[in-house]
């Protein structure tokens, strides 16, 4: 009797433990998708939502959704080619038998990434100021050049600041995966490479870079995820208001669309097509990355 | 061999000055915000912050007396809901999320593959792309402008739950069978033996749910409509008028907002480290 009551106790205990996930990914992630599908293709005004067919997506591709796109993919492709190599060099460099000294100087690295969007663009309003006494323009005009109105001056500008403010929050924390990532490279291979008489710099593309390749291949698709949906650091500068737009992004238009203008279908197709771009750009950038062949 | 190590030397040198030369470079912000916080906030504004206004020579505690009694006292009620918020976040999403990585982690059942799969392709769906269903839902529960609206869609991670399945996996399975022939049922295997072991993972967990918490934006900038229900971020994001008129506050309330995430990365900057970790490993 005892045995069998544990034994069904047994049974069906996994799907009490699952249960929690099953619901909410049917309530905050299966019913979202499947909403915004659906409100893609309506006018949803309150008290009376119909469906409107494609005109949604035959609407949006207007002048703001071709800066939003441009914004995204510049801001993603500057942030991965500098967020890639700049911390995988770094993450060799603090990957030496030095342990504390290189453990101060990842914390130091990482100290940015714990503060929040809305504390760093504070600060870089302030370094970034357009007074020529503002710490930046200050160099800047001692190096002979002239002070630059960094948040409203321009597009070239604008991406400056989100790509700068990105590099300063998430440098640390691509040290710690690249520096994790390092520390499963089993150290018998460069012993082996010492015996082969091997340089540093072939000892960094014959063993060090194949071998996180798997890291970097991660940090790259979060890079993309994270890129594409960048907001944040764009509201914070301009408040989703930017002079011709030079700091709108994707998910900046969702929210403008949605929440201020009130067109939420509008807004879901922009959404679909969204979700769209980052899997058409996450699957080429891992098939450039030789991630679906088969190892041999 | 001497002279080997001689001509290491000076590159291992280059390398240390390269590394200093950037650490400061990466502190000079957090450095230039706490001087900043001690000045009067008019001159910030007009100027930015200058090298002149980076000398530590100026002390005034205006601006941290202005935290408390500025905008009758707002401050610290953003204060206040942020501890709140993100002790609960913490608490159920680790509550939850442990719950469910243990079950993933050590049963062998049949939709066990599926939904591991489940979880990894929830990961990689933006919540920023759902916010939009994710407010009418808000809506049709009535919990906008509430606590549990601005928790309930992060209280299952999807991350949380692979950090503990991974975890999970590890756990020897005679502890188990030894609770089981002790006569405790499934859950309080997990309760008091299992949940004990995953100490670490529970560690690493609490800090980045609370992290996320603490510096959460757009959600809360959706779900938030009044000045009593505000975050310490969304209020922050309150004074950042065009006008500048509250910078005063502004500064300080960023430097204060920061310290309680900086001192706990000090003291458990291992589980900070390890809870990163996790996900560069998997590749």
């Amino acid at each position: 009797m005892k045995q069998s009551l544990f034994q069904s106790s047994m049974r069906r205990a996994p799907y009490v433990f699952v249960l929690p996930f099953i619901i909410s990914v049917l309530v905050f992630y299966l019913y979202p998708i499947i909403a915004t599908i659906v409100m893609s293709f309506q006018d949803v005004v309150p008290g009376e939502t119909r469906f409107i067919g494609t005109a949604n997506y035959q609407k949006m591709f207007s002048e703001d959704f071709s800066k939003a796109l441009g914004n995204s993919f510049k801001y993603t492709a500057f942030t991965i080619l500098i967020l890639i190599p700049v911390p995988v060099i770094l993450a060799v460099m603090l990957n030496t038998h030095r342990r504390r000294t290189n453990a101060a100087y990842r914390a130091v690295l990482f100290l940015p990434s714990l503060v929040s969007v809305v504390v760093a663009g504070t600060i870089f309003r302030l370094m970034f100021a357009y007074s020529p006494r503002a710490v930046i323009n200050a160099v800047i005009v001692a190096l002979g050049g002239r002070a630059t109105d960094w948040v409203l001056g321009g597009a070239a500008q604008a991406m400056f600041l989100m790509v700068m403010i990105a590099v300063w929050r998430w440098t640390g924390v691509n040290i710690v995966y690249f520096l994790s990532g390092l520390q499963s490279i089993p150290s018998e291979l460069y012993e082996a490479a010492d015996m082969d008489g091997a340089r540093p710099l072939r000892r960094l593309f014959s063993i060090t870079l194949p071998l996180l390749k798997p890291t970097i291949i991660f940090v790259t698709t979060i890079s993309i995820f994270g890129g594409f949906a960048m907001f944040e650091e764009s509201f914070i500068f301009w408040q989703g208001q930017s002079p011709n737009n030079v700091g709108l992004t994707m998910v900046g238009l969702i929210y403008k669309k949605g929440f201020q203008t009130g067109s939420m279908g509008l807004a879901s197709a922009i959404g679909i097509v969204l979700m769209v771009v980052i899997f058409i750009v996450s699957v080429i950038a891992l098939r450039s990355f030789g991630f679906f062949k088969r190892e041999s | 061999m001497a002279l080997l190590t001689k001509r290491l030397r000076a590159p291992e040198a280059a390398k240390y000055v390269l590394l200093a030369m950037l650490a400061i470079l990466f502190l000079f912000p957090i450095y230039s915000l706490i001087l900043a916080s001690f000045r009067p906030g008019r001159d910030l504004m007009r100027y930015g912050i200058t090298f002149a206004s980076l000398a530590p020579d100026f002390f005034s505690g205006n601006n941290y007396a202005a935290l408390l009694t500025g905008h009758s006292g707002a401050y610290p009620v953003w204060y206040r809901n942020s501890l709140l918020l993100a002790f609960f976040q913490t608490v159920f999403t680790l509550g939850f999320s442990s719950f469910v990585g243990y079950g993933l982690g050590v049963y062998q059942f049949r939709a066990r593959n599926a939904l591991t799969l489940l979880v990894l392709f929830i990961m990689i769906v933006p919540l920023q792309i759902l916010i939009l269903p994710l407010y009418k839902l808000m809506t049709t529960l009535h919990t906008m402008n509430t606590f549990p609206g601005i928790l309930l869609p992060f209280i299952v991670s999807p991350f949380a739950i692979f950090f503990f399945r991974q975890y999970a996996v590890g756990i020897p399975k005679d502890f188990l069978d030894a609770g089981r022939i002790d006569g405790l049922n499934e859950y309080a295997i997990f309760l008091r033996i299992s949940a004990p072991l995953m100490t670490p993972a529970f560690g690493a967990m609490a800090i980045l749910v609370a992290q996320q918490s603490w510096n959460n934006f757009l959600w809360p900038l959706i779900v938030v409509r009044t000045g009593n229900m505000f975050t310490l971020t969304i209020g922050l994001n309150s004074l950042l008028t065009p006008y500048g008129n509250n910078y005063d506050m502004l500064i300080a309330g960023s430097c204060v907002a920061s310290v309680p995430i900086i001192i706990v990365f000090f003291f458990f900057q291992k589980y900070f480290i390890s809870g990163l970790s996790a996900g560069g490993i998997k590749g």
